[in-house]
């Protein structure tokens, strides 16, 4: 290095990072690998691997047993066909072998969900890689009545994604291209198997962000996040797909290939057919492209972590911060105590707070110019703290502890994940009545006789987190294994309390097979009856992820 | 009982350890426009680690000064090394130097600086990153230690002050470790395995603003720091081709084939 510096530091990062770990892809690297590997910085969130069919085997290897076995009471739907070899040969003339997937070990990843929950029984899984394939596919479904699953990948909550007797699954991974991208509008065009994250970064490149975040994004499909009408992290800031999603293009149960690829931010030329398949969940079409409109990604992130006292406090700093920090919020998520000490058992990272609090709150903003972002945080939380709302909080100083700090929010699902089972209730109530759910069920857990995180206990822990700018609460209820007796205890008991509110008892993650018996604790049934023709009139034979949604 | 111990810490701005650089077009300097700038981690080790010899005991450490030389920027730096706990700051403003330039400040001259200041300051313990991510140089400690003719610990992965004032380190080298001991005064370069640096918090960010910063020119220190390297030329590294998926062992041996693997 005398005269030729080629001091860049990408290379000397690795350098650095080599004498402990190389620096693990962010967001896709396990969590526990690498803090275990010494250095603090490494550690990404994670998530995902412990779900994600990618790494059953270093997860919980507990057999899950089959849906048709846990809920006796669905049964197969006679009018459809039975898969046969003619079948088989017929998908064989229009894939790749490599596309056609039989083998008992290659299904199972298939036929289970991220929460190892449900167990399909699925004998084949198709891998189209474009559009007209798909279309082929759906024609011979058609005709032959065979059932079908729709799969992203297969990061859905409510079991949505996995078959519950025999369907074929239509897996989209194989359609993973990015079909084009405007500059100028921040317009994208993405096959429906681009996954959030590499679609992420590859605006990121360019300068843009997608319009949604999730601790699935490592693995989830755009597609699936589509087919969900997926909330996530940002939601906040950016909306929802149903204000960024701009056109979808899908094969319909007949083969049809619908294209509403369109974009335009303005078009208001009859109904819009595309709102019905954004959070359809696959019972409408399988889609396969989709065009979305990106803001431009904010030059200057911050984010702060707080601890307080009682979720009264949790409010007062979120109407401040509302006020305070405007138009640069753009996440405001809260989480108990209890969700940050599953989170701390099998993360190595280093806790933003040293003490204990009641309640964390996670705030970010995202903006264009530093010293204005900085000066309106500082000022937001000095007055946080002169007003004791606030009892402690720390402020990330670089990358690193940013992305750190969000994995004690972006962790509480692989953490709760990694104890067994978890009973998910993703709800949407008055932000006054949001805790008080989760403490109304700590209650009557204990009122009929259960412990909570004893030795003894199945019930390892009962958590509450969620997107609180929206809204939106996550009761978790973990436990060491599933048990249909807790299940009667929770459900349709935390409906009913959510219907007394009138919140919604799905927010963000669907309805899929889990929520489908209590659609009518938030829809009325006029709503219902429409729903139902929707269907009737899209999928007349009803092929289209049966046994689920509506 | 130990002497008590005056600590100076050095400490560098530097694009942030997240944020892939970016050469410009002109191939001669490393973006810096719009990009992230933070404390360089080794010295956000060096920083904590010195904070901790004072939270051990609290007769141990006087004071904890932190320096940085550099544009006027590098007052981030020493803002968010105050906030860990440092007691005071000193800014050695270099005229000529800003973000794009902060390579061709070069360590000899960053450890003529430092020396100057050191002799000023009545330091006994300098605690300071073993390199820099920017320029990887990892020279300035050395050099420093050589100008002072004080001891030196280098990669320090862990630091013990004995009661006779002894100071033991253990530093990692090839296939293990090393423990050396030395008495003050003495210069102790930071590993990454020496410490987790703590989360900032408000409180103390708050009080950071009331902390005193003093400022400095290479000209009050009597320091020349006109570069004695040139940049010939500055290149991103290789791009990295992304894989592809083959369908069958086939098509993975003629794919190995096509590339000379085998
Ligand atoms: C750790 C974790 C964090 C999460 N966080 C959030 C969150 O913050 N907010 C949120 O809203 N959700 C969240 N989720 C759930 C969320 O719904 C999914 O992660 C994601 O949106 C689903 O995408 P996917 O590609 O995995 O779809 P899958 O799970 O494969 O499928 C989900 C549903 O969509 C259907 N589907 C998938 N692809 C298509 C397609 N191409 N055409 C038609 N139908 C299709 C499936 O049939 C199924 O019904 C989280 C999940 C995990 C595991």
């Amino acid at each position: 290095m005398r005269t030729t510096l080629r001091a860049v530091r990408a290379v000397s990062a690795r350098r650095v990072g080599s004498l402990a770990t190389a620096k693990p892809a962010l967001r896709t690297a396990p969590f526990l690998a690498s803090a275990a590997a010494g250095f603090r910085v490494e550690a990404a969130t994670a998530l995902l691997q412990s779900c994600g069919r990618r790494n059953y085997s270093a997860a919980v290897t507990k057999v899950v047993r089959p849906t048709a076995e846990m809920y006796p009471e669905i049964v197969r739907d006679a009018r459809f066909g039975e898969l046969t070899a003619a079948d088989v040969e017929y998908f064989k003339s229009i894939l790749p072998e490599s596309a056609i997937l039989q083998d008992d070990q290659d299904l199972s990843g298939y036929n289970i969900d991220s929460m190892r929950k449900y167990n399909g029984q699925s004998r084949l899984v198709l891998k189209p890689r474009t559009t007209e394939e798909v279309s082929k596919i759906m024609k011979h479904c058609g005709e032959r009545k065979l059932a079908v699953v729709p799969q992203g990948g297969n990061t859905g909550l409510v079991g949505g994604s996995v078959p519950v007797f025999d369907e074929i699954v239509i897996s989209l991974a194989n359609m993973n291209k990015i079909r084009s991208f405007d500059e100028v509008s921040g317009i994208i065009v993405v096959d429906a198997g681009c996954i959030l994250e590499a679609t992420d970064s590859f605006l990121a490149e360019h300068g843009y962000i997608f319009p949604l975040d999730l601790g699935a994004k490592g693995s989830c499909h755009i597609g699936g996040n589509v087919a969900t009408n997926a909330g996530g992290l940002r939601l906040l800031r950016y909306g929802s797909l149903h204000g960024s999603v701009l056109g979808v293009e899908a094969v319909m149960a007949d083969g049809t290939v619908v294209n509403g690829l369109g974009k335009l931010r303005k078009d208001n030329t009859g109904y819009d057919i595309k709102q019905l398949f954004i959070g359809s969940e696959g019972t409408l079409g399988v889609i396969t492209g989709v065009s979305v409109l990106c803001p431009k990604r904010s030059k200057v992130v911050n984010v702060a972590f707080f601890g307080l006292d009682s979720y009264e406090k949790v409010q007062q700093a979120f109407v401040k911060a509302k006020s305070e920090l405007g138009e640069v919020l753009s996440a405001f998520e809260f989480m108990d105590r209890e969700s940050q000490i599953q989170v701390a058992r099998f993360s190595e990272l280093r806790r933003p707070l040293d003490e204990q609090h009641n309640f964390y709150v996670l705030v970010e903003t995202s903006g264009s110019n530093r010293e204005h972002d900085d000066e309106k945080l500082q000022n937001y939380l000095e007055g946080l703290m002169e007003s004791e709302i606030i009892d402690d909080g720390v402020v990330a100083q670089d990358e690193t502890q940013l992305k750190n700090i969000w994995t004690w929010r972006e962790g509480i699902p692989e953490s709760l994940a990694r104890t067994g089972g978890v009973y998910k209730y993703d709800v949407s109530i008055p932000l006054e009545d949001l805790y008080l759910m989760v403490e109304d069920c700590r209650a009557r857990l204990i009122e009929k006789g259960y412990e909570i995180g004893t030795e003894a206990s199945n019930i390892v822990s009962v958590v509450g987190y969620g997107h609180l700018g929206d809204g939106n609460l996550h009761l978790n209820v973990a436990v060491k294994s599933y048990d249909k007796a807790i299940e009667k205890v929770l459900e349709p008991w935390v409906y009913e309390w959510i219907q007394k509110r009138q919140g919604s008892i799905s927010a963000e993650h669907g309805l899929g097979f889990a929520k489908r018996p209590f659609l009518k604790y938030s829809k009325d049934q006029s709503m219902i009856n429409l729903m139902k023709q929707v269907k009737e009139i899209y999928d007349p034979n009803g092929i289209m992820n049966p046994y689920k949604y509506i | 009982m130990p002497p008590r111990l005056n600590i100076v810490v050095p400490v560098k701005r530097v694009i942030d350890y997240a944020i892939k650089p970016r050469v410009n077009a002109a191939k001669n300097i490393v973006e810096t426009n719009g990009v992230k700038f933070s404390l360089n981690p080794f010295c956000e080790i060096a920083v904590e680690e010195a904070v901790r010899l004072r939270e051990s005991n609290k007769d141990l450490v006087e004071s904890i000064t932190l320096v940085s030389a550099g544009s006027a920027k590098a007052q981030d730096a020493l803002r968010s090394g105050l906030a860990m706990g440092a007691d005071k700051a000193a800014l050695i403003e270099c005229p000529g130097i800003d973000d794009s330039k902060l390579l061709s400040l070069e360590p000899l001259a960053v450890a003529k600086l430092l020396k100057a200041y050191v002799d000023k300051s009545g330091a006994n313990l300098v605690i300071m990153g073993k390199q820099a991510i920017d320029d990887d140089a990892n020279q300035t400690g050395q050099m420093l230690a050589g100008l002072l003719n004080w001891s030196q610990a280098t990669n320090a992965s862990k630091v013990d002050v004995a009661e006779d004032g002894t100071v033991s380190v253990t530093r990692e080298v090839d296939g293990g470790s090393e423990t050396l001991a030395a008495k003050l005064p003495m210069v102790i370069t930071t590993d990454l395995r020496l410490n987790v640096p703590r989360y900032t918090k408000l409180q103390d960010i708050m009080k950071a603003k009331k902390k005193k910063t003093d400022k400095l020119s290479p000209a009050d220190l009597g320091v020349d720091i006109t570069p004695r390297l040139e940049t010939v030329s500055l290149a991103d590294p290789p791009k990295r081709v992304g894989g592809a998926k083959v369908d069958s062992v086939d098509s993975l041996i003629s794919k190995l084939k096509e590339v000379g693997a085998i």
